[in-house]
């Protein structure tokens, strides 16, 4: 029982439907309270696959339909908001005709120039005093870039509009260029600051495919470098908004708080990203006496330190006063429009891909944490509980002795027509990797989900009705990732 | 209380910044190269083969810093163990072909202080960073270069909001199609004298994404990086060093 969500199926036994009963089918699981982790189309000569998978407690289940693109189908999204993304990535991706669909705007505009995505039509509204303001797609920080468009009525925003696709590089079809047994460093930097959680997810995926048991310290220390990526990535977060809001002893402690989780993590691989960690039926992570010293005195050290900061942060009437009830995501927004991760778990909806446990997860398991407003103070809790999480999750690991060495083993070719989809709860929310070979073991389709797809749109719904001036900190509190949604 | 509180942070966080940050070896970073002296074996590619961004050249057994994302891949995969990575930090180099290691070569200079530099930005140098294509992870690094560990501006140099008020741009990632107008506007926008720094294998060769479908990298043909930061992502001590250097600095 591996320890990640992973399921792996002959393409010949998946259940493939007519696209009217398909489409059925998928309300019908909707209705009966199951999550559609992904949807996503391959063209397969003059056809489009169309394949949704939904999660069923610890089980996941994969569905799918075939469609003309010229004759398309009817829309999902005005019943079900969760496959907005979806639907409009298929219709960009592989131009199928998705009648009635609200709003079709391309994801990324694969293959476009700037001068499209200028000349894009944004959303208008009209009326004597309002107006639009454009930032980007270069910040005023160091950070990735992405277009935002607001239309406001003074201070006030009315909408916002997200235009992404600034970071396409063409991941997913790089990805189908190279020796699939050998994309880890593709992988690592799809999104580049939850490099382990895409590394496991694809490397769980690859030893599903093969057949490939992996030893369960393996695993173990896999699950060492993900909690430790995110508490780096939460402190990260903690240390931006403290920034963003003027409370310097938070901007400069989180900060330097990260240092000590990322320094710790190239003790362990090397890298501060945890680049190398993760390999398909191998790892990169050593742990020895000495190294268990260091890790035990990073502990500590994070223990007692976030404590004292978060005790001054949460306490601070100026830190409360400007996150408290500002930018908030309703609970039943979020679960309609099917944000994932510490979004939704900000929104008080309970889901983590390491919950339900399996695997190494039964024996140590890990708390789930949930905040129930929705706003950017909820955002800024969820992280403080959920590191200190990790830190009680790591500090029982690290109580048992263990040894891990570098480990490498090749992996044999890849079996014909088969699916393999991993589900991996990375510091964002859940990554999604699904690979299938064709009837040669080809790698034919690699579709690779970060959690920021999902959740961007949730985003542009929370900064409505707030004041301009507040997007800095809603859009720091979402923390999602560019290049994770252009690939 | 809140006072109370905040000196209990203070305390906790005594001192924090690297005092030499010339001299900081970061322990467990897999940073510059050493190739061992001696030939191959006859007909061994083992590290050409295990290499993902093609970094690696053989007849002279060589190490491309400026494609290399320092995976460990070519360490594992050599027979005879004549590769090893270093935590040496220090990788930055003013000319690209210098950023080509050999056996015996590491201990070269590759930065040599600009007098031309440091006279019109050694005492003052602000910086307009620009991502595009790049993972978050460059971003992060130099990011990091401003807190309280490294504090850039001790030294008078500091990230700015805008290019107008820059003197140098940082490019991070592999450079797109959909921001090659806003890369050159970036530019166009910067008072002379001004230069580019090219920060990580994507920025310096495309790295992992040479060469794929949505990267356009004519804005890096035109306009010739002054200093390169090489890494995947570069340590924070790399970017700072390679500054430092050129500039002539500490």
């Amino acid at each position: 029982m591996t320890s990640v969500l992973v399921h792996r199926v002959a393409s010949a036994e998946i259940e493939t439907l007519e696209i009217g009963p398909w489409r059925s089918a998928l309300l019908e699981r909707a209705r009966g309270g199951l999550r559609p982790l992904t949807l996503y189309g391959r063209r397969d000569g003059e056809q489009v696959i169309l394949t949704v998978v939904h999660q069923d407690g610890a089980r996941l289940v994969a569905s799918r339909t075939s469609v003309d693109p010229a004759h398309g189908y009817h829309e999902l999204t005005s019943e079900l908001p969760a496959l907005h993304c979806f639907e409009r990535e298929i219709h960009e991706q592989h131009g199928v005709r998705i009648a009635g669909h609200p709003w079709l705007k391309p994801i990324r505009f694969e293959g476009r120039d700037q001068a499209a995505m200028a000349s894009y039509p944004f959303y208008r509204i009209d009326g004597k005093e309002v107006h639009e303001v454009a930032v980007g797609p270069i910040h005023a920080g160091v950070i990735e870039p992405g277009s935002f468009r607001f239309t406001c009525f003074g201070e006030h925003v009315l909408h916002l509009e997200i235009h992404l696709g600034y970071q396409h590089r063409g991941v997913e079809h790089r990805l189908l260029e190279r020796d699939p047994r050998r994309l880890a460093p593709w992988i690592e930097t799809l999104a580049g600051d939850t490099s382990v959680a895409h590394a496991w997810a694809y490397a769980a995926a690859m030893e599903a495919l093969v057949d490939h048991e992996i030893d369960p310290e393996i695993e173990l220390s896999r699950a060492v470098a993900l909690e430790w990526e995110r508490i780096a990535m939460h402190l990260a977060g903690l240390s931006g908004l403290a920034a963003d809001i003027g409370f310097l002893p938070g901007a400069s402690t989180y900060g330097r708080l990260r240092t000590t989780a990322i320094n710790t993590s190239m003790r362990l691989c090397g890298s501060r990203f945890g680049r190398g960690a993760v390999r398909p039926a191998g790892s990169g992570i050593t742990l020895d006496d000495d190294l268990t010293a260091v890790v035990r005195d990073s502990l500590a050290v994070l223990g007692r330190d976030t404590a004292i900061i978060d005790d001054c942060f949460l306490s601070a009437r100026s830190v409360r006063h400007r996150l408290a009830g500002v930018g908030v995501l309703a609970p039943e927004v979020a679960t309609q429009l099917g944000t994932v991760g510490m979004v939704a778990r900000s929104a008080g909806i309970a889901i983590d891909a390491r919950v339900p446990a399996s695997g190494l997860y039964e024996h140590l398991p890990i708390q789930l944490c949930t905040e129930p407003g929705g706003d950017c103070w909820a955002r800024a809790r969820l992280r403080i509980a959920e590191i200190e999480a990790s830190l009680d999750w790591l500090g029982r690991v690290m109580a048992e002795p263990h040894a891990w060495g570098p480990r490498r083993s090749t992996l044999p070719s890849l079996p014909p027509s088969q699916l393999a989809i991993a589900v991996v709860e990375g510091w964002r929310g859940e990554v999604v990797h699904c690979l299938e070979t064709d009837p040669e073991g080809a790698l034919v389709h690699y579709k690779a989900q970060d959690p920021s797809l999902r959740n961007w749109m949730g985003l542009a719904m929370a900064v409505r009705g707030n004041d301009i001036s507040d997007f800095p900190i809603c859009n720091k509190s979402f923390d999602l990732s560019y290049c994770g949604n252009d690939l | 209380m809140t006072m109370f509180k905040s000196l209990r942070v203070r305390l906790s966080q005594g001192k924090q910044f690297i005092s030499d940050v010339r001299a900081a070896k970061p322990a467990g970073f897999r940073g510059l190269p050493r190739i061992a002296e001696g030939s191959c074996p006859e007909g061994c590619e083992a590290c050409v083969a295990a290499c993902p961004t093609g970094a690696m050249r053989l007849d002279p057994l060589s190490i491309d810093l400026g494609r290399c994302t320092f995976c460990n891949e070519c360490v594992l995969a050599c027979p005879e163990s004549k590769i090893a990575l270093t935590p040496e930090p220090r990788m930055g180099s003013v000319a690209r072909e210098d950023l080509v290691i050999t056996a015996g070569a590491d201990a070269r200079t590759r930065v040599r202080a600009n007098a031309g530099f440091g006279k019109l930005f050694g005492r003052s140098l602000k910086m307009r960073q620009v991502s595009a294509g790049g993972c978050n992870g460059c971003e992060l690094e130099l990011n990091a270069t401003a807190n309280v560990n490294f504090d850039l501006q001790r030294y008078g140099i500091e990230w700015v909001a805008s290019p107008r008020h820059a003197d140098a741009l940082v490019i991070s990632g592999t450079l797109t199609r959909t921001m090659k107008e806003a890369v050159h506007l970036a530019w166009d926008a910067m008072p002379e004298p001004r230069f580019v720094v090219a920060v990580g294998a994507c920025a310096i060769s495309g790295g992992l994404y040479d060469g794929a479908r949505g990267v356009e990298r004519s804005f890096l043909d035109d306009v010739i990086p002054a200093l390169y930061v090489p890494g995947c992502p570069p340590h924070p001590l790399t970017f700072v060093n390679a500054i430092l250097d050129l500039l002539g600095v500490a």
